[in-house]
């Protein structure tokens, strides 16, 4: 009996899940809603009547790459519902909808499809370069505008309904090499990166290119990959063997605080120079914040920054979700603003068929100039990537400094 | 003679089944398509559905009948990935039809494939049991790995290969290929879903003929009894490199497909570590090993199933898993089937009674 019982109960459970995928994008999309505070359902249930923005965002929510979609994720839903209860873009609240797509390019399809069929016109997003690249290819048959908040592969951007909020690779390193030229920070460098990462081998290739230019001689290159990044003293070793000044990590924070402990224990004292990953190393946990002393980073936003609009969305942020908003957050917010920018300047209402939002957001992000949190005076070139300056900052006593 | 005949229109009819399983799964989609009723999401699972199926066949061969445990199927989907999407990228300048281009990529893929099953399975299937698995698993690794740190481009001196990065080919001009672990971007999308039901009928042909062929028996011989294969002078390593070879070309196929189905192509973790060999394996086992047209069933529900789930949002990856352990137990654990017996056994039994009442 008791064994009938336990079938019976699995069989029930069985079909309630099965319900629940049913209608799920349906209920999704009210709890979403719900999620985002009182005061804008009572705002986005005024506004109900008539036609809503729809807005999607699509990342890694699970898996080893979740911080990220994690951050895409909650930096636009703190920007929408900022906008919502101002009264939303022309007059329409805005309906938010994320997606996993757990860092893959299939799933990513997968996930855009999902968000095609609940009537997204509008992608913030995918988060991570492979995944948009693939994306990218789907949505220009659709002419779907997407803005990626932080896919910085230099594919991404190739369709023409796809731009970028975040610095490309090449962008980076380049940018990273000028810097060090023009600050004479050092003439010898070495360089550590992850061969098996997009990103990381993207800046490197750049940086080295770059650096020729600057009359920075690379001494050293020293690899890892994904498979093999808990133990760097082989590595750092030869670095240190080299005699270079300043060590480029163009790479991840948790993996940086782990070269950085590493090499503190071998007495290799260069200056460590990294890139926007390297953003949020301070936040680690069990990180000992004196061995980042005097670490150099070019990042385009800093959670420390002490203008209006960055103490606005870290305190927004920070009530919202318990957690100091990382790059990719503060990225994700502007894009959202800018496609509020962009829709203004074209006074576009929600009622058009996506094809015409696309259109027309395009045609408006040619002359776009707006001023975010990650960037002062961002404007888009022809293939949609953004030109901004990058901000180097510091660490001293543990804190973000500016550098200049 | 008539047990023979009898048990042979058996598997014919049992193979009948299987293909019009496909074919009418075809149809069905086919009107949807044509009559639009069929959601984005939906259309965009198509053709992984059709890779998904394949190598679920591909592999079944090697675990079901040939009895060998290979954690490495990812590793052959990669290699007849970056092959074949190799071929396209130095193709798709020139002048060639894009059908006749991808009809070369398959075979491209699935040749290449074939050749590493081969020069693989020399070594690997000298080990049984758990030293085969693992050894698999590190050619899937390996192969990934090396993918991941490849450099080749092509210019007008001719083709360039590095090991080191992108600076190192010295290049004049020129394109280069595969980047590293950027991979390849712009493969062009031939992959549909006829082309994916096709090789899928392909593939389950050619896996379903050896079967009952004299050398499929020959391999389930070895599998059943080693020795007794051995001692009435069957060649073992012959017959088992045979299959691994033919599960790595039908594997390498499925690369293909996956390959230009998506226009940006890495070796992730994701997609060709051994999560997604161990992913077919559960294809397989849930499928039922052995049993062909079982393991295309288990590929279809569960690459259907984490996309049905997606409105539960956050819960999806952990509802997955339950619903997968679940499955799991009403396929195979003894007790759930001994209850499924008696449940239909309980429904015939009711069909008499009430047979009986009229």
């Amino acid at each position: 009996m008791k064994r009938l019982l336990s079938v019976v109960l699995t069989g029930a459970m069985a079909v309630s899940l099965a319900a629940c995928g049913s209608s799920g994008s349906g209920s999704a999309a009210s709890t979403t809603a719900a999620a985002s505070g009182e005061k804008t359902e009572t705002a986005a249930a005024a506004a109900s009547s008539d036609a809503t923005w729809k807005f999607g965002s699509q990342g890694p929510l699970t898996g080893g790459a979740a911080v990220y979609g994690t951050a895409v994720v909650n930096g636009t839903k703190v920007a929408v519902d900022e906008i919502n209860a101002a009264g939303g873009i022309n007059g329409y609240q805005i309906e938010f909808q994320s997606a996993d797509d757990e860092h893959d390019q299939e799933k990513a399809i997968n996930a855009y499809n999902s968000l095609k069929d609940w009537g997204m016109q509008v992608l913030i997003g995918p988060t991570t370069s492979a995944p948009t690249i693939a994306v990218g290819s789907e949505a220009v048959n659709d002419n779907l505008f997407m803005i990626t908040p932080s896919g910085s592969a230099v594919d991404c951007t190739k369709p023409a309904n796809a731009f970028r909020v975040c610095f490309s690779d090449p962008a980076q390193g380049a940018k990273s090499a000028q810097y060090i030229g023009e600050h004479k920070l050092a003439t010898k460098v070495a360089i550590l990166y992850d061969s098996s990462d997009v990103y990381s081998s993207g800046i490197y290739e750049s940086f080295v290119a770059e650096a020729a230019n600057q009359g920075i001689e690379v001494v050293d290159t020293e690899q890892f990959t994904a498979d093999s990044k808990t133990d760097f003293s082989t590595q750092l070793q030869k670095m240190q063997a080299s005699g270079a000044e300043l060590a480029f990590l163009p790479f991840y924070y948790t993996e940086a605080a782990l070269v950085l402990k590493q090499a503190d224990s071998m007495g290799f004292k260069p200056v460590f120079f990294g890139v926007d990953g390297m953003d949020g190393i301070l936040d680690l946990d069990n990180f000992d914040t004196s061995l980042a002393e005097g670490l150099m980073l070019l990042t385009p936003f800093s959670a420390d920054a002490d203008d209006d609009a960055t103490k606005n969305f870290v305190a927004k942020y920070k009530e919202a979700y318990g957690s100091t908003p990382i790059q990719f957050a503060a990225d994700a917010y502007d894009a959202v603003y800018i496609v509020k920018a962009a829709a203004e300047a074209a006074n576009l209402t929600p009622d058009k068929s996506v094809d015409e939002i696309g259109t027309a957001l395009e045609e408006q992000m040619k002359s776009l100039k707006y001023d975010g949190i990650t960037g002062a005076e961002m404007t888009w070139d022809d293939n949609g990537d953004v030109d901004k300056e990058p901000k180097a900052v510091v660490i001293k006593d543990g804190a973000y400094v500016s550098a200049e | 003679m008539n047990k023979v005949n009898a048990e042979k229109q058996k598997i014919t009819r049992s193979n009948l089944i299987t293909f019009g399983m496909v074919i009418i799964a075809y149809v069905i989609v086919e009107i949807m398509l044509k009559t639009g009723n069929i959601s984005s999401l939906f259309k965009g699972l198509l053709v992984p559905l059709c890779i998904y199926s394949i190598l679920a066949v591909s592999l079944n061969l090697v675990v079901g009948i040939s009895g060998e445990l290979s954690l490495g199927h990812a590793g052959f989907m990669c290699v007849g990935a970056f092959t074949s999407a190799t071929w396209s990228m130095l193709m798709s300048g020139s002048a060639m039809p894009a059908g006749l281009r991808f009809f070369i990529a398959i075979v491209i893929g699935a040749v290449s494939a074939a050749f590493f099953g081969f020069i693989i399975g020399i070594p690997v299937l000298r080990l049984k049991g758990d030293y085969l698995a693992i050894v698999t698993l590190a050619f899937g690794e390996i192969i990934k790995n090396l993918v991941n740190a490849l450099y080749f481009g092509i210019d007008a001196r001719g083709a360039h290969f590095s090991l080191e990065d992108s600076m190192h080919l010295n290049m004049e001009g020129g394109d280069i290929i595969i980047k590293g672990a950027q991979g390849i971007t712009g493969t062009p999308k031939n992959s549909n879903f006829t082309i994916g039901v096709v090789l899928l009928i392909v593939a389950l042909f050619i896996v379903l003929n050896l079967i009952n062929s004299r050398t499929g028996r020959a391999i389930m011989a070895i599998r059943d009894n080693r020795i007794a294969a051995e001692s009435v002078g069957l060649n073992v390593t012959k017959f088992k490199l045979l299959a691994f070879t033919i599960s790595a070309a039908i594997a390498g196929v499925g690369g293909v497909l996956y390959a230009h189905n998506l226009s940006s192509l890495q070796a992730l973790p994701k997609n060709f570590g051994y999560n997604q060999s161990i992913m077919i394996l559960v294809f397989v086992v849930m499928g039922g090993i052995g049993n062909i047209r079982g393991s295309v069933v288990a590929a279809v529900v569960l690459t259907v199933l984490p996309e049905l789930l997606r409105g539960l949002s956050d819960y999806r990856m952990l509802i997955y898993a339950i619903v997968l352990i679940l499955m799991m137990l009403f396929t195979s654990a003894p007790s759930w089937i001994q209850y499924r017996e008696r449940i239909l056994m309980s429904f015939k039994k009711n069909k008499t009674e009430r047979k009986e009442k009229d």
